[in-house]
This record gives structure tokens, sequence and C-alpha cells, in this order.
């Protein structure tokens, strides 16, 4: 396919390279992972060192909140993928519609992220609120994890609505086409790290029992 | 003008449905497993699942399965340096 990308790009006489772009974009990607990479290892050495507070922290939050959401973002990244495929099958309305799903999904995740937060909040389950001051070590720390990587997430999620909302203009504008999608590409491989991520920060943090 | 053609026979809209059904199907199996009471082996069992949705999520909707050979390259490279990492941490943590 990239190659062919290329082959196209040539007959054009346009300067551009798709799997140089791409390149870039998956040499990102692994900085985000390193990122999140060193949280999750400050995470393992604190899970192991205090396992029982860890379940008894873990049992403050909602499961079933939890669930929603990974239910939500892997639906999203399914309308992702729907999206650049489409587009490259030439079904521009087909594209748009799934981008704008998957814009929809990523506002459902902060939604119930925020009335997760919230929750939280109004329990006084906030770094350095007295109850946690009052908490053992370990659940304090796991709620410091907690927050900082859930954080650090949502954060990707908002950045992930904004290039998507570029997308969105791009393609209805014709910019990023069916021939010319590498910027659609590029978004899709954001989004789909920001799941994964998720895909491990779901069980590490809600399924403890 | 060709990458159309080129991406028929790898994907279609059939396939990313499908993996999408079987990472919901493996959501509701790592929070069912979660319930049951498996002590140690838990952490395993949610790691393993999760890894498997990683590698669906890689492969299929992030396309390295398509991809040329370096994507491949960078991804082990990255994902040795994580283990590695990980590795030497815990040798530190498990023998103070």
């Amino acid at each position: 396919m990239s190659q062919s990308n290329q082959a196209a790009a040539v007959d054009h006489h346009v300067h551009r390279d798709d799997v140089g772009a791409k390149m870039g974009m998956w040499l990102f990607l692994f900085t985000e992972v390193l990122l999140f990479g060193g949280m999750f290892l400050a995470y393992a050495v604190y899970r192991f060192q205090y396992p029982d507070q860890f379940k008894l922290a873990a049992l403050e939050l909602d499961t079933t909140m939890g669930t929603l959401n990974t239910i939500i973002l892997l639906t999203s990244s399914l309308t992702m993928a729907l999206s650049i495929l489409a587009l490259q099958k030439k079904n521009k309305f087909l594209s748009i519609i799934n981008l704008v799903l998957t814009i929809f999904f990523a506002f459902g995740f902060m939604v119930n992220k925020y009335f997760e937060w919230s929750s939280k909040f109004s329990h006084d389950l906030y770094p350095g609120s007295e109850t946690m001051l009052n908490k053992q070590d370990g659940e304090i720390v796991f709620f410091g994890l907690y927050y900082i990587m859930t954080g650090l997430h949502g954060l990707h999620i908002i950045i992930g609505i904004v290039i998507l909302l570029f997308m969105l203009v791009f393609v209805s504008r014709g910019s990023v086409t069916h021939d010319n999608y590498v910027k659609l590409e590029n978004s899709g491989l954001y989004w789909h790290l920001v799941d994964l991520i998720w895909i491990f920060l779901f069980p590490l943090f809600y399924l403890i029992h | 003008m060709h990458q159309e053609e080129t991406n028929h026979h790898s994907t279609g809209y059939g396939t990313y449905i499908l993996v999408w059904l079987a990472l919901i199907a493996l959501t509701s199996i790592t929070v069912t497993v979660a319930g049951i009471d498996f002590g140690m082996v838990a952490l395993a069992i949610a790691m393993l699942i999760a890894a498997i949705k990683s590698a669906l999520v890689i492969n299929i909707f992030m396309h390295i399965k398509y991809e040329e050979p370096i994507f491949k390259v960078f991804l082990l490279v990255s994902g040795f340096t994580i283990v590695v990492i990980f590795v030497l941490t815990f040798l530190d943590v498990v023998n103070r």
C-alpha cells in the first residue's frame, strides 16, 4: 500500500512521502509509550510494595463506569478505522459519518470521566484532601497514580478531539482525500494508541479485587 | 491512485467489525474473571487479556500486520526497551 502511495505521489509530481510521515508518527508514538511506560513502572513497583492497600483503594473506583468507558473507547477505535477505510474506498460521506461518531464517543468518554471524578471529589477523595491524607501510604499512592495516569490519558483524549475536528474539516473540504489520506491515517494511529493505553489502565485500576 | 486496490485484500469493513466484537468480548471476559477470586493469577490473566486486545488493535486497527518490515522492527525495539526497563527495575525492587 505504502509503495503504491508513493507511486501515486510521483505520478502527479507531488513531493510527498507517506511512508516517512507514518514512520515519524510511529516514532512519536514510542515516545508516548515511554512516557506512560514510566508511570506503569511506578504503578508496578508500588503495587508490588503495597498489594493489599492497592486492592483496598481500588474498591473505591466504579467498575461499571470503567467498563462503560472501555466499551466507548473501543467503539471509537472501530469508527476511526472505518473512517479511514471508507475514505480509501472513496466513500467520503461514510468517512465523515464515522469521524463524527469517533468525536462523539470521545466526548462521551470525557463526560463519563467528569462524572467519575466529580463523584470522587464529592467523597473528598482527591490528592491532598483530608480523607486522603488519613489513608495508608499505599492507598495515597494508588489514588495519586490513578489521578495522574487517567488524567494524562484524558488530556490525550482532549488533544485527540482537537486533532479529529481538524481532520473533519480537512476531509469535508477535500484536502484529505482517497489518494492523500496520510494525515487521517496518522491521526488514527494516535487515536488507537490512546485506546491501547486505556486497555491497560482499565484492568490495572478498576479490576483489582 | 492504486492504493485502495492494495487495501481491499487486506481489510474490509467486516474485518474491523469482527475485531471490535472480539475486543468487546475480551472486555466482558476480563470484567467477569475479575469478579472471581483467582488470587495471584488474577493479575496475570488480566494482563494476558490486555495483551491480546493490544495485539488486535496494533495488528488490525493500526495496520502493523500490513506494513513494511521496518515498522515491525520499530515496534519490537520499543517493546523490548520497555521489557528491559521493567525487568531491570524489578531485579532491584525484588532484591531489596
